[in-house]
């Protein structure tokens, strides 16, 4: 693996089976008295959060502490951080205090990357503008193989430590609101490099200029595609990021791209039903579908502090590449 | 404990394909090693009550699994038996690349207030076992914790010693010991090869 974690790209798919072979065995952690693993132990995580984040701060706060690692939030919200120079002097900051991995979320595509340049540790994109969001993206792509089977534990009479398999041929669609989606970009990145089929649902005003350019097929009308699809996948509209009418009504959007209970009936029997949260109830997902067992939002969350922790543990657990 | 076991009448001389070693056991030894080490954990236990076999991956958790069957052969009564990874427990974990994750499976009935024998193929510096009593921590508290192998091939670097051994193999630092067994690679045997 690099020594981090920016793009879903930066992982090829043997990176990201080993990610989520071993997010499965830490998972199981969580049912043991004790929920903590000595092997950060002395290393330093810095938290650093220039946007409002609930449950990914919290996350990857969770899981570095399950594996003893020191934890500093560093939350700037408040204070007048502006780019550019100011992150660079974030960044000398945490050179100083010694970070030995810095989780950045930042309202700017590519602060991450710049930050890289700058820190000797391991930098880990928590979400970059509408950009990327690596974690996020593995963490579905763990949920989904859970659900279908596919991981190494899947079987009773599985050799322990054999390898799970990918994602190949499950169709995948992706709805919403994909043009301020960090979480879109990364997905379609990760399920295609683990084989699987993602279709892109959305208005075409929801679509960033370049989409044709994804490994992804991409569709305007949800109930076509809603019968041919394994997972659906449910993206929060973002209107804190609409600076301009993308449609004409909530109430439209919501009667053409909303998941409610009748649009669930047309989904395959086995067909799961994600968000990544937060959720507008009511407007792109409807609360029964929300709360319905098909859904895995609760299990998302649950999923998410065991793949950080994987990929706290890949980057940082052995020596430095090279070394 | 420790005894010597004379490979009576085995054609430990034999040589495998170039590059595989020296093998020093062959299937027929092995098997009535394990037999034997199954019958030593039932009299050193007295009957083998309370007690639970980790294995530790890869070969440890085979080899558990045989001598927890080769018990019930004798007792008639099923013994847990499961896995005990201590990836994440190592000591030399910054030395080389992240490592991936064996599995740990704890019977159902847990560890607490049980007798641990911790299985392993090969005990060499001792530094797993090390790190398997850590481990062992996390899940709960046994009575006592014992410790069997399949070979002690010696150069300890830390006071540990095992309680029920398959083969005291004298080895150098620069030869490896590779152990194999028929769930993992296929065949039994044990062969020794000088590392280059």
């Amino acid at each position: 693996m690099n020594r981090h974690l920016i793009s879903a790209a930066d992982l090829s798919r043997e990176d990201a089976v080993r990610v989520l072979d071993t997010a499965d065995e830490l998972a199981r952690i969580s049912d043991r008295p004790i929920k903590k693993l000595p092997t950060l132990r002395g290393r330093t995580v810095v938290n650093l959060f220039f946007e409002d984040s609930t449950r990914t701060r919290i996350s990857f706060e969770a899981a570095a502490k399950r594996l003893s690692a020191d934890v500093i939030n560093f939350s700037a919200k408040g204070s007048s951080v502006g780019k550019g120079e100011s992150l660079k002097d974030t960044a000398l900051t945490l050179e100083a205090m010694g970070a030995d991995a810095v989780v950045i979320r930042h309202s700017a595509s590519g602060a991450p990357h710049r930050l890289a340049e700058w820190v000797r540790g391991s930098v880990i994109n928590a979400g970059d503008g509408a950009h990327e969001h690596p974690t996020q993206a593995l963490l579905d792509a763990f949920t989904i193989r859970r659900r279908f089977g596919r991981s190494s534990g899947a079987e009773p009479g599985a050799a322990a430590g054999k390898p799970g398999g990918g994602l190949d041929g499950l169709r995948v669609t992706i709805v919403g609101d994909i043009l301020h989606s960090r979480v879109a970009r990364s997905n379609v990145l990760l399920l295609h490099l683990l084989g699987a089929e993602v279709l892109l649902v959305a208005p075409p005003t929801l679509l960033p200029v370049a989409v044709d350019a994804w490994p992804c097929s991409i569709g305007y009308d949800l109930d076509a595609a809603l019968p041919k699809s394994d997972v659906v996948m449910m993206l929060r509209i973002q209107q804190e990021r609409m600076n301009a009418a993308y449609f004409p009504s909530v109430r439209e959007y919501s009667r053409r791209y909303g998941l409610d209970a009748a649009r669930m009936g047309q989904l395959p029997e086995r067909a799961i039903v994600m968000h990544p949260g937060p959720m507008n109830r009511g407007i792109e997902i409807a609360a029964g579908v929300a709360d319905s067992p098909r859904s895995t939002v609760v299990e998302q969350v649950a999923n998410g502090v065991s793949v950080r922790m994987a990929v706290l543990y890949l980057l940082l657990g052995g020596a430095e590449a090279g070394q | 404990m420790p005894r010597a076991h004379s490979a009576a009448g085995g054609p430990g001389e034999s040589v495998a394909a170039p590059g595989a070693g020296k093998t020093v056991l062959e299937q027929a030894e092995i098997s009535r090693m394990l037999t034997r080490i199954a019958h030593e954990i039932i009299e050193r236990t007295q009957g083998a009550e309370r007690v639970v076999l980790l294995g530790i991956p890869t070969r440890g958790v085979p080899l558990a699994a045989r001598l927890a069957a080769g018990i019930e052969q004798v007792e008639g009564r099923a013994v847990p038996h499961g896995s005990l990874d201590i990836t994440m427990y190592r000591d030399d974990l910054r030395l080389r690349p992240a490592r991936a994750l064996g599995r740990t499976q704890v019977p159902p009935d847990g560890i607490d207030g049980q007798l641990v024998v911790l299985v392993d193929d090969v005990l060499y510096s001792g530094r797993t076992v090390r790190a398997a009593l850590d481990a062992l921590n996390d899940l709960g508290r046994p009575r006592a914790v014992q410790l069997a192998v399949l070979v002690d091939r010696g150069h300890r670097e830390l006071p540990i010693r095992p309680d029920y051994v398959g083969k005291n193999l004298p080895t150098s630092q620069q030869e490896q010991v590779r152990v194999l067994l028929t769930e993992v690679d296929g065949e039994d045997a044990v062969r020794l090869r000088v590392a280059r």
